[in-house]
């Protein structure tokens, strides 16, 4: 009987903490994985920012990458180039990347290597 | 950002099923599938090292010819004197650390019913799927005069970065002041669309510092300037005012290497030095395998896996594919599409469904001297019904003006960029 109720319980807190409003095929982790993989072209892979610049976003607190995210697709927080960005995804799409990176231990980025020999 | 029922109930039966092919493929010590990949750029590089982050157990393997990697971006800021070529040129040990093998060899023949990629040294390598990101190739068909090999060593393109890089830059120093440079480039679309604005500011930087006298005629096949027109016009009206002649319209006939002159349809123009960007297609191992499938030039995919829409099993990844509307050819598309392409690979390797909404990024800055920088940005969305990528409307914009705080996120976002391919 244990593991029926652990389950439910399980279900019930991804219920409580929002993850109804996400399209149940959103939950597949890989989504989430993919989803902020296209900011880490400039953010670095997992969020982890080689020097810093773009900002790192590995460790952050979901709630301040979210409305981070919003503030920069409504306008609100004036910036270069990430209100053009915030505006192409959709409040659940940015949801599934806050919580992404926020799960992403903080640590040192890994930056390319010099070549062996400059040509 | 939706799916239809019967879309989604796909999904639901696919995802169940593979639960099982899952559990199956992860016992025993043997690697879950065997990928090659020829390339080792942006692309390539970025695919590899994301396969292995993402899916550990699967097998990788890189074929590159060189023994470095040299950045396109940032490359046009060798040829201006503001960076130097060590600064933009990194190793693969990154990516022999993760342990993806590095073999440094040319593909010479892909054999899709085989399986397998056959290269110069006489080796072959087997794959269960195969990655190629093999970048562009010139077309000197139709330039008789940049035919040999000794003619395409002295009017240089630079549009791969590294050798030639350097040896424009040499040309450059070597011209003598009140020199003439002379530029040309294809019809779009081409590699890195505001790579050519970037590049005449590059060198118009260098002429005002360094040689003040000389000027800079612009041989545009376009009919306009195609990127950030208002931001290069800027420039050009403003801090180089005087030293650019720009000449839309002028697509290529042929070059006179001994006399230093580009011939157009109507116009012949001569300089002290020339740099002509040939028209290019996909790298020439894409045609040898056949996945050529559009204008003779691109190679057409399915933009939820990058697979190739004419061989089965293999994957085709940045400039060499037939881009979606309003797709630039640019670095940071390629590592987009590596992206969409790794999650892919792992979860058909694994019997899992693969993700029906990929979404894709790109940003793309451009330095006007040394120091300041400005963007294009986009965003794409796969659209179910148009079964491609499509710009999401609203988002996406230019800069509003170049500036030194964009210049340090170029920066920036080079050096991640770099670390996703080889860190």
């Amino acid at each position: 009987m244990r593991p029926i109720l652990v389950r439910a319980g399980c279900a019930a807190a991804l219920l409580a903490a929002g993850y109804a409003a996400v399209p149940a095929w959103a939950q597949d982790p890989g989504i989430a994985r993919s989803l902020a993989a296209t900011c880490t072209a400039c953010h670095g892979t997992d969020g982890r920012s080689v020097g810093g610049v773009p900002p790192s976003l590995a460790g952050r607190d979901k709630g301040e990458l979210l409305q981070t995210m919003k503030d920069f697709k409504t306008g609100k927080r004036p910036a270069t180039v990430m209100h053009q960005h915030a505006k192409g995804y959709s409040d659940e799409q940015l949801e599934l990347i806050a919580n992404y990176f926020a799960g992403v231990t903080p640590g040192a980025a890994a930056a390319a290597p010099a070549a062996r020999v400059n040509n | 950002m939706t799916l239809s029922r019967r879309e989604f109930m796909q999904w639901m039966a696919a995802s169940s099923g593979a639960a099982a092919v899952a559990g199956c493929a992860g016992m025993g010590g043997a690697a879950a599938g065997r990928v090659v990949v020829i390339g080792g750029g942006y692309g390539g590089a970025t695919a590899a090292r994301y396969i292995k982050l993402w899916a550990p157990d699967i097998d990788v393997t890189v074929v590159e010819r060189n023994d470095a990697f040299v950045s396109c971006p940032i490359s046009n800021l060798v040829l201006g004197g503001n960076t130097q070529i060590g600064n933009i040129t990194m190793g693969y040990d990154g990516l022999r650390n993760r342990g993806v093998s590095i073999v440094r060899d040319d593909a010479v023949a892909v054999d899709a019913g085989a399986r397998q990629v056959r290269l110069a040294s006489g080796k072959t390598l087997p794959y269960d799927r195969l990655i190629v990101s093999p970048g562009i190739d010139f077309m000197y068909d139709n330039i008789p005069g940049l035919k040999s090999v000794d003619a395409q060593n002295r009017v240089l393109h630079a549009w791969k970065a590294g050798p030639q890089t350097v040896a424009l830059r040499k040309q450059l120093e070597a011209m003598p002041d009140g020199g003439v440079f002379v530029f040309q480039f294809p019809l779009a679309p081409y590699r890195c669309p505001p790579g050519p604005y970037e590049r005449v500011c590059q060198v118009a930087d260098y002429f005002k510092r360094a040689k003040p006298r000389s000027k800079i005629i612009v041989l545009d096949a376009n009919p306009d300037i195609v990127s950030k027109k208002g931001l290069f016009l800027a420039a050009w009206n403003g801090m180089y005012k005087g030293m650019i002649d720009y000449r839309p319209n002028s697509e290529l006939r042929d070059v006179d290497v001994e006399g230093t002159t580009v011939k157009l349809a109507f116009d012949s123009v001569k300089g002290d030095v020339l740099n002509v960007v040939p028209p290019h297609g996909a790298g020439s191992i894409a045609r040898q395998a056949g996945l050529i499938t559009a204008n003779q030039r691109w190679c057409g995919v399915d933009w939820l896996t990058m697979e190739s829409v004419a061989v089965k099993g293999i994957h085709v990844l940045g400039d060499a594919t037939l881009s979606a509307v309003a797709m630039p050819k640019s670095a940071s598309m390629t590592n987009q599409h590596a992206k969409v392409c790794a999650a892919a690979v792992i979860a058909l390797t694994k019997g899992r469904p693969v993700n029906p909404q990929p979404m894709m990024m790109n940003t793309c800055y451009s330095f006007v001297d040394g120091k300041n920088s400005m963007h294009v940005a986009s965003v794409h969305a796969y659209d179910a019904a148009q079964k491609t990528m499509v710009a999401v409307k609203g988002a996406g914009g230019i800069s509003t003006a170049a500036s030194e705080l964009e210049g340090t996120y170029a920066w920036g976002w080079a050096r991640n960029i770099w670390g996703e391919a080889l860190g």
